[in-house]
């Protein structure tokens, strides 16, 4: 074991591809076989990502930043792999994330193609893959990789829909990547190295003249990633694929989003922090004013949308919007609410996209399934008058378990006590305005005033999402629900309270997870370490010659 | 050179966008193949642009960026062709499956009004 730590950082990469390559020789016949490695292929990772996350919290075996030279190479020139506190949680979140949206696809989605198995493990690598390197270019190719498979999962189970939205989607993400390679292009022209570290490193000696190229690049670069991020005028293809894929994969989806906002994350604390770049508060107002104008829509959107898959890819867009504006405010305590916030929308989204399949299935089993058309009913079609007395009739559990669900998520997603969506949104909030850097910090009036915008527009998010979701519970669970018994598989339900019970988990630790996210930030907002921690990360010294002809070829 | 270099990545962008925003499939694949044409070609330029001057370290000359093209963007634009390429080639995928369900080659499958 011990002579396996040191490649630990490694294992969350190599661990899905190894398994996609088993799945993919196992062939079409052993259906078992493959959903068993799947999903202990997905959890193993997840004990992989919760132990890294020990490392480098206690800072034990590799010290707070976890340096992994990939072939020995140091770093400018070789590709690193660095595990610091934020990597470590978005390891962990995929983790958890992936676990439940691979159980709950074996229920049945799992079978409706040959390589769904193959294609979800592969997303897998491509998403830890993105938050583990050091690499502009190799996040570059790992962002592909996960796209490539996101491709294939988002048609999975084919049908016009999905084809119609999949090649959106699609077209949507080639052109992202177009705009990612000319930035890095940029990047790599102006500073002439593609390590993250190094290009941090490297901008203090980037001559005046040059700046308006690199800010040039650097934007180019950050509508990349917006467009996965989602911000508003970009974010057109989001709700019609997410609506239109299957519920595992929306489930996978709702991570996505998540990588554009982490690469903003990274790349404008490493790049343009006090710590080292001239241009501090590069971009951050288009962050600001543009995640605001994104939770504007999102709100607007929920409020019209009455199909539950529209109203969960709105709450996404709302989400996407909040983080993004926390970005641009840039105090490191409003970042650190802001990676709260992330945990607990991230799997109350996945959660939700899992709960939207099984609600709408009330309406497959008893009505047609709903319009997103509001058919408001006459006036005597009062539901209850129907002919079978209702009284007396048992109240099948699968229904009150999916309703209590239901209701946990709507709490956690419009931001209502006592779960963590409400701590998430009031840790938020009291940062944002009493923060330094914060709304009464700043002298500057227009900050202080986007502050408050801030504050309105997501007590207003919540209010609409708690209408929103009202008006659907009421739709599904009041009016069509309730009378049928809906079957409703074993692990289907474990996916779903698994991911409920992170939310409690989250709520009830909230102070260590806290804890957690305040050094997080603080680390993110100081990036001297990890600049340093990274460069000055020595190569291996090579073993004796005798050692390694014993061992082979090294 | 890099003038001529510099009009033919406008031309390829220029192209790709307008191609991109046409209303038949076809024409949108076209148009991303180009604009990834422009990226490759911008990313090659970012190297500066040398005649004559191999990435082979020679004895007695110093081994700078003054003596000798850049390595990196070519090796760069050769992994961004192959990923350009595949998913490429993902596109057409849903392209043709598009065509096939929808009997159009309109991006939204609708059919055109006479």
């Amino acid at each position: 074991m011990s002579l396996l730590l040191p490649h630990l950082m490694v294992v969350p990469i190599v661990l899905p591809l190894v398994a996609a390559a088993l799945l993919l020789l196992l062939g079409e016949k052993r259906k078992r076989l493959k959903s068993v490695l799947n999903i202990s292929a997905t959890f193993a990772g997840l004990v992989v990502a919760a132990t890294i996350l020990r490392r480098v919290d206690g800072g034990a075996a590799f010290g707070e930043i976890g340096v992994y030279l990939a072939s020995n190479w140091e770093a400018p020139f070789g590709i690193v792999l660095v595990a610091d506190r934020l990597s470590a949680l978005m390891l962990l979140l995929v983790g958890v994330v992936s676990f439940c949206a691979a159980l709950y696809a074996e229920a049945a989605w799992a079978r409706a193609g040959v390589y769904f198995h193959t294609l979800f493990q592969i997303q897998l690598m491509g998403l830890n893959g993105a938050f583990l390197t050091g690499d502009l270019f190799n996040l570059f190719v790992f962002f592909e990789v996960m796209l490539a498979a996101s491709y294939g999962l988002h048609l999975h189970g084919s049908g016009w829909p999905r084809v119609r939205t999949g090649l959106h989607y699609i077209a949507v993400n080639l052109l992202a990547s177009s705009l990612f390679l000319v930035g890095l292009a940029v990047l790599y022209g102006v500073t002439g190295t593609l390590s993250m570290a190094d290009i941090a490193e490297k901008l203090t000696l980037v001559p005046a003249s040059d700046h308006g190229l690199l800010h040039a690049g650097a934007a180019i670069l950050a509508m990349a990633f917006l467009v996965k991020a989602a911000i508003w005028p970009l974010n057109a293809w989001l709700v019609p694929a997410y609506t239109a894929t299957s519920a595992p994969v929306a489930a996978l989806f709702a991570l996505m989003t998540k990588v554009g906002i982490y690469a903003l994350l990274r790349l404008g604390t490493l790049l343009f922090s006090a710590d080292t770049g001239s241009a501090t508060h590069f971009g951050r107002p288009v962050l600001l004013y543009g995640g605001l104008a994104t939770i504007a829509f999102g709100v607007l959107g929920l409020m019209a949308a009455l199909r539950l898959g529209r109203i969960a890819g709105f709450s996404i867009i709302v989400s996407s919007g909040t983080l993004l504006a926390a970005l641009g405010v840039g105090a490191a305590s409003v970042t650190s609410a802001a990676l709260f916030y992330m945990l607990s929308a991230t799997l109350s989204a996945s959660v939700f996209f899992l709960l939207v399949e099984l609600i709408e299935r009330i309406g497959v089993d008893g009505q047609p399934q709903l319009r997103d058309v509001d058919v408001s009913p006459g006036e005597d079609t009062n539901l209850d008058d129907e002919e079978v007395p209702l009284v007396g009739r048992a109240f099948p559990i699968s229904i009150a378990l999916l309703g209590l669900a239901f209701m946990s998520c709507a709490l956690l997603v419009a931001g209502l006590p006592p779960l963590s969506g409400f701590v998430a949104k009031f840790s938020l909030l009291t940062a944002v305005l009493s923060s330094e850097g914060g709304v009464r910090a700043t002298a500057n009036a227009s900050m202080s005033s986007a502050g408050w915008m801030m504050l309105g527009l997501l007590l207003l998010s919540g209010l609409a999402a708690t209408i929103s979701l009202a008006r659907a519970g009421i739709r599904h669970f009041w009016s069509t629900g309730g009378r049928f018994a809906l079957r409703l598989k074993s692990v289907e339900a474990v996916a779903v309270l698994t991911l409920i019970s992170a939310c409690i988990l989250l709520t009830v630790c909230a102070e260590p997870v806290m804890r957690y996210t305040s050094a997080t930030a603080a680390g993110l907002h100081a990036p001297r370490s990890y600049i340093e921690t990274v460069l000055s990360t020595k190569a291996r010294p090579r073993p004796p010659q005798s050692a390694l002809e014993r061992e082979g070829s090294p | 050179m890099e003038a001529v270099l510099a009009l033919v990545i406008g031309v390829f962008g220029g192209a790709g966008v307008w191609l991109v925003l046409r209303p038949r499939t076809f024409q949108v694949i076209i148009g991303l193949t180009l604009l990834s044409y422009g990226v490759n070609l911008f990313i090659f330029s970012m190297g500066s642009i040398f005649i004559d001057k191999p990435p082979i370290v020679k004895p007695g000359v110093a081994a700078d960026l003054e003596h000798y093209t850049d390595p990196i963007p070519q090796s760069l634009v050769l992994t961004a062709i192959v990923i350009g390429f595949a998913t490429t080639a993902l596109f057409l995928v849903a392209l043709i499956a598009s065509r096939g369900l929808s009997g159009t080659d309109h991006v939204d499958g609708a059919r055109e009004e006479p």
